[in-house]
């Protein structure tokens, strides 16, 4: 059963061949087996998993079931969940459980689908391999034959690596700079992140709050639209959320993509990316083309400046974000404090991990006075420059397709040491986050034995396109399917 | 040397909504500690701020009332500094793009001119918690039912020039924020707080000096004091040639003194930047229409009306029109007392002495409009002499009764109005007087002879026993002495 | 562009971030570092360019003025460091 899809399982239930619990207790007890070797979840919570599960099975009974109601899935924990730590991968907030969800949680929830636990992630999301979790790296289940642990990707490494090991169908997650999309590359699995707007924030842990957007994580392009089905929609906590109608994004999964025009940004096939990278990607293009869709190349003529721009506005916006974490209200707090001075910075210094620190004092430096202009007003200028050039490529091209990443999976603690390597890990995806229209990325074949992922970028409020776009490719190949060896 | 005094103010004014600025959690006052503070005003991680439309509705309003541009996109931004009474770590406040953009009040001064103050600007923000220095065994108690209250910011030019200007602004400002229902104004609970600029400058001098500003002034008594005293001590400075450092005082108002609010850090930097949680407020006709269809009367419009309908003299209308409690307490009053410039003597003269005396409000007073109405009335009506009618006003205020015909009654209050019972009291009392009588007669300065009629006066009182009307017995001796 | 021993100390203040000398040398590199990378920014002409806020061209949405939120305090004190008769416990303010 756990190498079946969200779509399967809910048949499964659905037909009475196996029930929540049992199904529950399978992935609970793959969890127990082999999480051992790819700490990818932060909290199991067993026995809230089983009570929902038997909730589940007795709602099926009654006949008031719905797509989701029993099948088993996991929170990146850095949504809240009522009653269940959530800790950011923070020392800062190791000891959080909140009173409250979020909303994303709260729909989960209503949809009766059976939550297993938290997955591990970068900590803050602040990261691109897992590493800079407080509750230690997450190892990916691809490469391992080979000796090395590699890394996942990260933010959102933990929901990758879970759902690539086969420990549970389908996780949330979040993308500020690539945090879906990279580690969904990384792992062989689909990931999507929605236009800015379209996934209610409430109750997910802030980093930059102009760029961060809740998202879905599977194997299959379907299984991500039964997720965003979920996910999307107006919420009146969230100033930021869009009020617009949200389509059933399973119902155009299976339109031909007879006359799809595909863009290829030139600046996203650089020297950055390697050839082997590179052949994947076009061979996937390939593939489109022989779905009937034209391709021709286009350009983001300021997509380089993207992470340029991205590590003053995201490292500006997280260190007001970040401002709460002072040890007053809940969350860590230092032993002893003399003073209130002494409370607020070895709470801070102790609690927060090095990335987090470095990006909080990026972020204050860029508002200070004296740079606000040449920083913060700047990279904000930039920011339009790059949304223009994705405005201006989509009045020729349906979808941009592109690599997610300029390599496979690294080696964990090979980028450790420097946190600009790391950064660049991210060249490919931040510019949309900027943008804030939906991309996804989608498994497109191997490289050494390791995944490659194929970026596809829409319009905003075009994540219907995006996944019917990905499904039909996962209709004509199998790399989806892959399992890790 | 002669100096110039530049005052400028920054007041807050807490607004009356229901809820707070971005949470849906009460501002009602006086609940237990932080039962008031929701998870938005906590700050837990997560959550996420939503305006209130009213707060938006009643600084539109105020930036109405105060002949103000409204800002048609106004824009929140983050002010970063740490404080534990302000859970985020940053105040949501506006800083370039306010709601409320430059406008002016008019002000009533005692020389009988006026003057225009201009409004540089008025923001919307949030406000913080309280600190409770309270032994908690040497520890702070922080209490966050009031974060996230909606405040207006009103920044002033620094156009007045006295303390007396400050004050009559500050009044002003009270007056028009409680009429328009905006602010309940209480300042000893911080509803309503002015922070004042001052600077010095050699007189006729162009260039500004340094200035100070003093915070918690929360009376307007205090807020004069508190700026002569600022004054002194700037002056002090100068004449000995220092220079006055630009820093924040806290004045107290017990003591008479202020001291320096020592900045830990010496140059706060507090980092600005467009809060990313929240979009543009964009302000449209129809809204603004909304707003002006709330106006009640504003002072202003109160005062001129006072003059028209009731024949004050300017003094006595603005005083009367200023407060909006005050303003509608002397209508009452008028409408039962009949005589409207009768009725404001009262309410100016005993009602208000009253007021001040026992520190009370116009709607803390144990008597009601109607009730002065009513003994104003009787006054206007010869009923009672106003000796008589101020033992009725005492009765009333304790409460031993609560309707002044009944209490002139019960008293044997009631003057004696019977023109003939007078006359009669009058020729025995000139009677038992005849030299008096002949001097009256023979003085030819009739300011004299005025002053002369005083001294008949006090025997016609004690023989009605203090019931004779004083009118009558005057014109009654008049008669009888010129004849 | 590098960023100095000083910028740091003030930013770390500002932040409210305990530092210690060995930090300190460690950021000024890794600061430095990332700092590069951002003075790429100055490269692009952005004369007459609005600065983007927010990807999408929204304004805000305005709540009603109703209550409601209800008294938690006993669910949020429960996870709270130190309180005491309701109230937050920080040391001593000085004001």
């Amino acid at each position: 059963m756990h190498n079946k899809s969200v779509a399967e399982l809910s048949r499964e239930l659905e037909s009475g061949k196996i029930s929540s619990v049992e199904l529950t207790r399978e992935f609970l007890d793959r969890i127990k087996a082999e999480d051992g070797q790819y700490n990818s979840f932060i909290t199991v919570t067993e026995d809230q998993a089983m009570a929902d599960a038997k909730a589940a099975d007795e709602q099926r009974a009654a006949g008031k079931a719905s797509v989701w109601t029993g099948v088993p899935f996991a929170h990146k924990d850095i949504f809240c969940t009522n009653g269940v730590a959530t800790t950011a991968g923070s020392k800062m907030l190791a000891n959080f459980v909140p009173p409250y969800d979020a909303t994303v949680t709260a729909n989960f929830r209503t949809a009766g689908a059976v939550c297993l636990g938290k997955t591990n992630m970068d900590e803050f999301a602040m990261g691109s391999s897992n590493e800079s979790s407080f509750f230690g790296p997450v190892t990916n289940p691809w490469g391992l034959s080979s000796g090395d642990k590699r890394v996942p990707g990260g933010s959102s490494g933990g929901s990758a690596a879970a759902i690539a090991a086969r420990l549970v169908p389908a996780a949330t997650a979040t993308d500020t700079g690539g945090s879906i999309r990279q580690p969904a590359a990384l792992c062989g699995i689909t990931g999507l992140k929605p236009t800015y707007g379209r996934v209610s924030r409430y109750g997910m842990i802030a980093f930059a709050s102009s760029l961060d957007q809740g998202g879905t994580m599977a194997r299959t392009a379907e299984d991500n639209a039964l997720m965003l089905n979920v996910m999307a929609g107006f919420d009146p906590k969230d100033s930021t959320c869009v009020d617009r109608a949200v389509p059933d994004y399973t119902a155009t999964l299976n339109e031909p993509l007879k006359g799809l025009r595909v863009g290829l940004p030139k600046e996203y096939f650089s020297d950055q990316l390697s050839p082997a990278m590179e052949q994947q990607v076009r061979n996937a293009v390939k593939e489109y083309e022989k779905l009937g869709a034209t391709v021709t190349e286009v350009s983001l003529p300021h997509a380089k400046l993207a992470i340029a721009a991205y590590y003053v506005i995201a490292p500006a916006e997280a260190s007001a974000n970040l401002s709460r974490f002072d040890g007053v209200r809940y969350g860590y707090r230092c032993e002893d404090p003399k003073d209130l001075n002494d409370l607020y910075t070895r709470t801070r210094a102790e609690g927060f991990g090095g990335e987090v620190k470095r990006r909080i004092l990026v972020g204050t430096y860029a508002l200070s006075a004296g740079y606000f202009d040449a920083y913060y007003l700047k990279a904000q200028k930039v920011r339009r420059l790059i949304q223009q050039d994705f405005i201006n490529a989509f009045k020729d091209v349906d979808v941009l397709m592109s690599p997610v990443t300029p390599s496979p999976a690294f080696v964990q603690g090979e980028k450790t040491s420097d946190p600009v390597t790391m950064y660049l890990e991210d060249v490919f995806t931040i510019a949309v986050n900027l943008a804030g229209v939906p991309a996804m990325s989608v498994p497109a074949g191997f490289v050494d034995g390791l995944p490659v992922g194929l970026q596809i970028i829409g319009n905003y409020f075009e994540e219907a396109r995006l996944l019917n776009t990905a499904h039909q490719f996962q209709q004509v190949t199998d790399w989806h399917q892959k399992l890790p060896q | 040397m002669q100096w110039d005094i530049v005052i400028g103010l920054e007041i807050h004014v807490q607004l009356a909504t229901k809820t707070k600025i971005f949470s849906g959690s009460s501002t009602a006052f006086g609940a237990e500690p932080n039962t008031q503070a929701s998870a938005v005003d906590l700050a837990m991680p997560g959550t996420l701020p939503v305006p209130n439309e009213q707060a938006f509705r009643y600084a539109v309003m105020f930036g109405l009332a105060v002949n103000a541009e409204i800002g048609r996109r106004s824009v929140f931004d983050r002010k970063n500094y740490f404080y534990p009474d302000l859970p985020k770590g940053y105040q949501t406040t506006q800083l370039d793009h306010p709601i409320i953009g430059p406008g002016f009040v008019d002000i009533d001064l005692a020389d009988g001119s006026s003057k225009r103050v201009r409004i540089h600007h008025a923001h919307l923000e949030e406000d913080a918690g309280k600190s409770l220095h309270e032994d908690f065994h040497g520890m702070t108690g922080i209490d966050l039912n009031r974060a996230g209250t909606p405040l207006i910011e009103v920044v002033t030019e620094p156009d007045m020039n006295s303390a007396e200007e400050a004050v009559a602004f500050a009044r002003k400002l009270h007056s028009l924020v409680t009429s328009l229902g905006i602010c309940d104004g209480d300042m000893s609970q911080g509803s309503l707080r002015f922070d004042v600029n001052i600077s010095l400058k050699p007189k006729g001098s162009e260039e500004l000096g340094t200035r100070t500003e003093t915070k918690n002034l929360n009376s307007f008594r205090f807020m004069e004091q508190a700026i002569a005293h600022e004054v002194e001590r700037q002056m002090d400075i100068l004449e000995d040639g220092g220079r006055v450092i630009q820093e924040t005082r806290l004045y107290n108002g017990e003591r008479n003194e202020s001291r320096s609010m020592r900045s830990k850090e010496e140059a706060n930097d507090y980092r600005y930047f467009p809060c990313p949680d929240l979009l543009p407020v964009v302000i449209d006709d129809a809204f603004i229409q909304s707003a002006r269809d709330l106006l009640p009367e504003l002072p202003d419009e109160r005062k001129a009306r006072f003059r028209e309908q009731y024949g004050l003299n300017n003094y006595d209308a603005r005083l009367l029109s200023e407060d909006a409690s005050m303003a509608a307490f002397f209508e009452e009053t008028a409408s039962h007392g009949k005589d409207a410039k009768l009725a404001a003597n009262w309410v100016l003269g005993e009602f208000s002495a009253r007021l001040n005396a026992e520190d009370k409000t116009v709607t803390q007073a144990p008597i009601t409009g109607a009730q002065l109405g009513q003994l104003v009335a009787r006054i206007a009506d010869n009923t009672v002499s106003s000796s008589g009618a101020k033992k009725v006003f005492e009765a009333l205020w304790k409460g031993d009764g609560d309707n002044a015909d009944a209490i002139i009654e019960a008293r044997g209050l009631k003057q004696v109005s019977d023109t003939g019972a007078l006359e009669q009291m009058v020729d025995e009392v000139l009677a038992g007087m005849p030299d008096q009588v002949a001097q009256y007669q023979r003085e030819t300065d009739p300011k004299k002879q005025k002053k002369m009629l005083g001294g008949f006066m006090g025997p016609l009182m004690k023989a009605s026993k203090g019931q004779g009307n004083p009118k009558l017995f005057n014109e009654i001796l008049l008669k009888k002495l010129n004849n | 562009m590098s960023i100095s021993r000083e910028d740091i100390e003030k930013v770390a203040v500002l932040a409210r971030i305990r530092v210690d000398e060995a930090q300190i040398s460690a950021l000024e590199s890794d600061l430095g570092n990332i700092l590069n990378l951002v003075d790429q920014l100055s490269a692009a002409d952005t004369s007459n360019v609005e600065p983007l806020a927010h990807p999408l061209d929204a304004v805000q949405r305005l709540r009603a003025d109703e209550v409601t939120e209800t008294n938690q305090r006993e669910a949020f004190q429960a996870i709270a460091p130190a309180t005491e008769d309701g109230l937050y416990l920080v040391p001593r303010v000085i004001e």
